[in-house]
């Protein structure tokens, strides 16, 4: 199978609604997605990754910029002219055919040999683990299965790009974590160019050679995915990456000291004195009796190796974004902080924390950007 | 004892509706079976005979037999079966195809929805008589399109008296008599105004099919004519199913259609009951009820057309349990 690289160049979609009104969804994207690799589209719901996603597959038109699929200009192509493989978020399996009827089914609008055609159809199936469900019909599969059958018909053409649309989001936790595996699997076994899009970050982060992260219709950092937690670029890259979420504190620069309330978290070199957003991953926190951040511990939770502190702090914020994840920790002005296991801590215990360098970041609190 | 009480409450809600379905239906029903098993049954005296299967010497089916030997019965039954094998196809095709025409439009969608929902309530008699103008001889549209745009020397006599010539072979003599041009006009106005109900139905069903399927066709380069044939129609289906059915019923019981467009006589001027149907038939019988037999044998008549519907929509049940996808 041929791989191909897709560039986006100056990508950009406004809706108009019925009375007039526009909708900016996605704006000005200039990517370049590396041939043979699996991509992850993340962002919130509605930061225009879906958007992207289908402007790539030609159902959806770009209002201005061009998309290349390698070196043509497929901008104005349409998507059954792309070789594409589309997988949908509800899979749009039909649900009057058989497995193999669904998956056969491109090859027959090609009018492909049926001997050929039938030798696909048990590869594709067999690859994702569905060759012995064919003569089934859609509603007797479980989740699971019917997104494979759906990757199965998209992968049978053999396509040059895949494109998938929130693929896990209909499976259990436990099939999520199993199918995504799976994905990887295929992706690598094929060697397909695969974007596909998630707002969940863990889905993103852990199966993705690349993510490209989105907001409001605009790209907000892209990289590896270790990269990109390491280095977050902004304040929503740094919130929206990592489970549980990075804890955001009003701080500011004093004489080259980073400062929560009246404790000393660290050292810049060469910043003026202003107010800064300080965010520090949770396990960026250290026990040590040498430091001048001492807090007192609201909750301990220990699951296997990690107990979590939860700790109440004057400065720490309460934000949205900053607790995705975990609903009734959405408490304000908490923050959490992983340690060892080991540490014998009880709820109420005044404890000392150091914070590790690599895992702060300093914010303007405006803007948001990277001090 | 609270499972009496709830029976008691439940039969009590129940009544209503009961009274009215026995009074109105199931007495009826039963009392149609019942006549169309008396014997020289006189409605004027509303005395009878005994029962056909009771009197010695006559057959058990004496008044179904005296039905099917007459010619009148004949004539509305052939008449209604070409009325249900033809205009149920024709009507529920056209109105497929308009409805999935209407689906692929976006501007006037609503305009159009709203000129072929109209006939849906309108009266039928009113459409009848507004069709026997357009199909009038002299001042129709029908016939002024055929001479001033078809350049036909003089239009067609659409709704005038059918002389049968029996010298001509017996093909073309039976299409004289069933398959002529009253026929056509009157199926091209139970195919009109049978529309309206079926697009109603149809574009529901398919503005309620995920869009998804189509972009996953598109995405797949599925050919137009393959879209419709392996994924509209099938999903689709049932609605067809019940399109089909209840049109092939009602289609069984046609009457009003042919007294709106050529009033109570049944057939053009000169020409009576050329297009009756089984239930016009037994409509009529009641002009001749103080004839002795003639409530038996339109009784009869009644049951041998709901026995032709029950036969027909059970097949079409057995079709579609094998064509329908839910």
């Amino acid at each position: 199978m041929e791989t191909i690289e897709i560039r986006l160049e100056n990508l950009t979609k406004v809706f108009q609604a019925k009375n007039k009104e526009e909708t900016l969804a996605v704006s000005d994207l200039d990517i370049t997605i590396p041939a043979g690799k699996l991509i992850g589209l993340l962002g919130p719901s509605g930061c225009g990754k879906s958007t992207t996603l289908y402007m790539i597959s030609g159902l959806l038109k770009p209002t201005s910029g061009k998309i290349f699929f390698g070196d043509s200009d497929v901008t104005s192509v349409p998507p059954e002219d792309r070789g594409i493989g589309l997988v949908f978020q509800n899979y749009a399996l039909y649900p009057h055919m058989t497995v193999r009827q669904n998956i056969i089914f491109p090859l027959e609008n090609i009018k492909m040999e049926k001997k050929e055609a039938e030798r696909r159809v048990q590869y594709y199936a067999d690859l994702v683990g569905i060759g012995h469900l064919l003569n089934r019909k859609p509603v007797q599969l479980s989740g699971g299965q019917q997104q494979r059958v759906a990757i199965a018909r998209a992968l049978v053409k053999e396509p040059r790009v895949l494109l998938l649309d929130e693929p896990l989001s209909n499976l259990d936790a436990r099939l999520r974590l199993q199918t995504r595996e799976e994905i990887k699997r295929i992706q690598r076994e094929t060697g397909i160019t695969t974007i596909f899009v998630t707002h969940d970050q863990e889905e993103a982060m852990s199966i993705s050679d690349e993510i490209i992260l989105m907001k409001e219709g605009v790209q907000q950092q892209k990289g590896a995915p270790q990269d990109v937690y390491d280095s977050p670029g902004n304040m929503f890259v740094a919130k929206f990456l990592g489970s549980p979420p990075i804890n955001i504190f009003d701080g500011e620069i004093k004489d080259g000291k980073i400062m929560i309330g009246n404790a000393n978290v660290g050292r810049v070199e060469k910043k003026k004195n202003q107010p800064v957003v300080v965010g520090i991953r949770p396990e960026g926190f250290k026990l040590s009796e040498r430091s001048s951040f001492q807090v007192k511990v609201e909750f301990v939770e220990t699951i296997g190796r990690d107990t979590t502190l939860i700790i109440q702090n004057p400065k720490a914020s309460k934000d949205q974004a900053n607790d995705i994840e975990n609903e009734d920790m959405n408490r304000a002005n908490t923050f959490r902080a992983i340690v060892d296991a080991d540490e014998k801590i009880k709820p109420g215990d005044s404890i000392k924390l150091n914070v590790k360098p690599h895992k702060t970041f300093l914010f303007n609190p405006e803007t948001g950007e990277l001090v | 004892m609270l499972e009496e009480k709830h029976h008691f409450k439940a039969w009590l809600y129940l009544s209503p509706a009961l009274a009215l379905l026995l009074v109105f239906t199931f007495y009826p029903i039963f009392n149609a079976f019942y006549l169309a098993f008396l014997y020289n049954f006189d409605y004027m005296q509303r005395t009878a005979e005994g029962m056909t299967f009771t009197t010695e010497g006559i057959n058990l089916f004496h008044n179904f037999r005296r039905t099917l030997q007459d010619d009148l019965f004949i004539r509305a039954l052939i008449n209604t079966l070409i009325i249900v094998f033809v205009s149920v196809p024709v009507s529920v095709i056209i109105s497929l195809l308009l409805s999935v025409w209407l689906n692929s439009i976006k501007r006037f969608q609503g305009f159009f929805q709203t000129i072929f929902f109209l006939p849906y309530v309108t009266n039928a008699i009113a459409i009848g008589m507004a069709f026997a103008v357009i199909f009038h001889r002299e001042y129709g549209l029908i016939n002024m399109i055929l001479t001033s745009v078809f350049g036909m020397e003089e239009g067609l006599n659409w709704l005038g008296r059918v002389s049968v010539d029996e010298s001509t072979p017996a093909i073309r003599a039976w299409f004289q008599r069933y398959l002529n041009l009253p026929m056509l006009s009157l199926m091209v106005f139970i195919t009109w105004s049978g529309l309206a109900f079926k697009i109603m139905v149809f574009l529901s069903g398919l503005q309620s099919i995920d869009k998804q399927y189509y972009d996953a066709a598109r995405v797949d380069a599925t050919p137009k004519s393959r879209v419709f044939r392996r994924i509209t129609i099938p999903l689709l289906s049932p609605m067809i199913a019940y399109i089909t059915i209840t049109s092939f019923i009602g289609a069984f019981k046609e009457y009003t259609a042919i007294v709106g467009m050529f009033g109570i006589d049944l057939g053009p001027h000169g020409d009576a009951n050329r297009l009756i149907t089984i239930v016009g038939l037994v409509y009529k019988s009641l002009n001749e009820m103080d004839s002795v037999g003639a409530m038996s044998r339109a009784a009869s008549a009644a049951i041998i057309l709901f026995m032709m519907t029950l036969v027909l929509t059970l097949f079409n049940m057995y079709v579609s349990k094998k064509r329908v996808h839910y």
